[in-house]
């Protein structure tokens, strides 16, 4: 049996008055750690766009001018990561994706997230519509740095934060559900972090 | 409970904390007493893990300083936004127990080739190079070495005492990057390719270089190593993490 | 100046980092182990090949394309281990 390190806690701090806005295994961060499974992307704004893809043809495309025309969201949300650090009160400027969605005629049931690099993730279209997901370029009253995803990322606090995607270009619109870059290696496939939906299988 | 003797497997075992001794205001030297270590080669690392009361358990590798046959001994520098550095750095204290895991690492090692050595170190990444050169010395190896050595400051100098007596055959050329002492007329600011032309082994006389530091630096002073024609194979690189890794 | 299109993967540690993790997964030293990028062919020590571990799992990528050569999740203790990005590995 390991034994303690006595007075090793890390980073992490005690819930206290905040412990019921914890999941189950998550804990406390007042950091914003950056994790990443590889190179930054950094697609200049003039090239940058935002798509909403189905059946292999793009149904909608913005340029970042067009993005910054929608209305403007102040969201504040709790995240959870996988890897266990929660942060409370995190602060975003954003577009609604149901705002965007809006824009596009479909039957679609499942969304695919696709980004810069590569990655991808997805989620049920019940799960980034009804007011639950964005498209967050600013964070904390500035422009979302690239380390955290910027010029925009998804946002999908509900759910466990690999499902809000980095660097992400776009959405594909499907009929049947696919899984994404970290649900294919083994991570669970929708995700809950209040019932501890971390891997596949949970 | 001691780790099993099987031959390849690593297993953590419990170590326990000799000593620990300040190198500069942010670097510190722990002491480690490890019932079962098996010996380590230079340049070599050791895992180190952590386990809190609640059970949460950090992982972190830090390269050892000592040389082979010389009790284990690691450095640890110290990062801000750090997770277990500031731990180890302020916390540890002798006595107390930790888990460890080694020794790691067949590829960034120096094995007492005959050839000319080139070790560029940024900052912490000298931490490796001290086994090296005891080792160098243990062996009475006469193989020409010289340590470019980038720190922010002299007060940033991780053996600095030591390194005033590196040892014959062996060079120490300093560059500071933020701030030098009055008079000083070693070299200033980051390693530059053209530093490194000057003074980096020829390629002619098949030098061996490691490069160790911040992904950044090593990867400048690789690069740059390679381009003044050293082949890729003879410059062996370890990355070390920054913010957000320690 | 930095190069473009981080060629620098200034973000990046390498195989050493996981030195440890390996040889707990192969039961043998692993950073001399030579891999063949399935995508593009190159071969390299697993010591220098670009390495994510600030990731919900390790991910280690081809320096010469940044393909994916390996990932690793530990679950419940367990280490899987995803190959598949890798033509050939072999120990030294």
């Amino acid at each position: 049996m390991s034994p303690i390190s006595r007075g090793f806690h890390g980073r992490r701090r005690e819930p206290a008055g905040d412990a019921g806005r914890v999941p189950p295994g998550q804990y406390l961060t007042d950091d914003f750690p950056v994790l990443s499974a590889g190179p930054t992307p950094h697609t200049p704004l003039e090239k940058w766009t935002f798509s909403i893809r189905q059946g292999g043809d793009t149904s909608r495309s913005w340029s970042w001018a067009d993005i910054r025309d929608f209305p403007e969201e102040d969201v504040t949300a709790d995240i959870h990561c996988v890897t266990r650090w929660s942060k409370l009160d995190t602060r975003w400027q954003a577009v609604s994706i149901d705002t965007l969605l809006a824009q596009v005629e479909h039957q679609a049931r499942y969304v695919l997230a696709f980004c810069d690099g590569g990655y991808t993730t997805n989620l049920p279209l019940a799960d980034v519509t009804g007011g639950q997901a964005w498209l967050a370029y600013g964070y904390d009253g500035s422009p979302l740095p690239p380390e955290h995803g910027g010029p925009a990322r998804l946002l999908v606090p509900h759910l466990y934060f690999w499902k809000s995607a980095k660097w992400v270009r776009g959405l594909e619109l499907l009929g049947a559900d696919e899984p994404g870059f970290w649900e294919r290696y083994g991570y669970n496939n929708y995700g809950d972090p209040w019932r501890e939906q971390r891997y596949a299988g949970d | 409970m001691a780790g099993t003797a099987v031959r390849g497997r690593l297993t953590w075992q419990v170590a326990t904390v000799e000593s620990v001794r300040p190198e500069t205001a942010s670097v510190r030297t722990i002491d480690l007493g490890v019932p079962d270590w098996a010996g380590h080669q230079a340049g070599q690392h050791l895992d180190i893990r952590l386990t809190a009361e609640d059970g949460y358990v950090a992982e972190r590798s830090y390269s050892i300083a000592s040389a082979p046959g010389e009790p284990v001994m690691v450095t640890v520098e110290r990062l801000d936004d750090g997770e277990v550095s500031p731990y180890l750095t302020e916390e540890l204290r002798t006595g107390d127990e930790i888990e460890v895991r080694g020794p790691i690492g067949g590829y960034f090692v120096w094995d007492g080739e005959d050839a000319p050595l080139l070790l560029a170190a940024g900052g912490s990444g000298v931490v490796p190079f001290r086994s090296i050169l005891r080792h160098r010395a243990a062996i009475g190896s006469a193989v020409p070495v010289r340590l470019l050595y980038s720190a922010r400051s002299l007060a940033d100098v991780i053996y600095r005492a030591e390194l005033e007596h590196p040892g014959d055959g062996v060079e120490v050329i300093y560059t500071l990057t933020r701030q030098q002492p009055a008079g000083w007329t070693g070299h200033t600011g980051r390693v530059t390719p053209a530093l490194l032309a000057e003074v980096a082994w020829p390629a002619g006389q098949h030098p061996l270089a490691f490069v160790c530091g911040p992904t950044a630096f090593v990867e400048t002073v690789a690069a740059a190593l390679v381009s003044v024609g050293y082949p890729p194979d003879r410059v062996k690189t370890e990355r070390y993490g920054g913010a957000g890794a320690s | 100046m930095t190069a473009p299109d981080n060629t620098q993967h200034d973000e990046a540690l390498d195989g050493n980092a996981i030195g440890g993790l390996l040889q707990e997964i192969f039961g043998t030293e692993m950073t001399t182990a030579v891999g063949t990028c399935a995508s593009c062919g190159a071969t390299a020590q697993v010591a220098e090949t670009l390495v994510y571990l600030r990731a919900p799992g390790t991910v280690v990528r081809c320096r010469s394309c940044t393909a994916i050569l390996l990932v690793v999740i530990r679950r419940d203790e367990m280490n899987c281990v995803d190959l598949r990005g890798l033509a050939a590995l072999e120990a030294v």
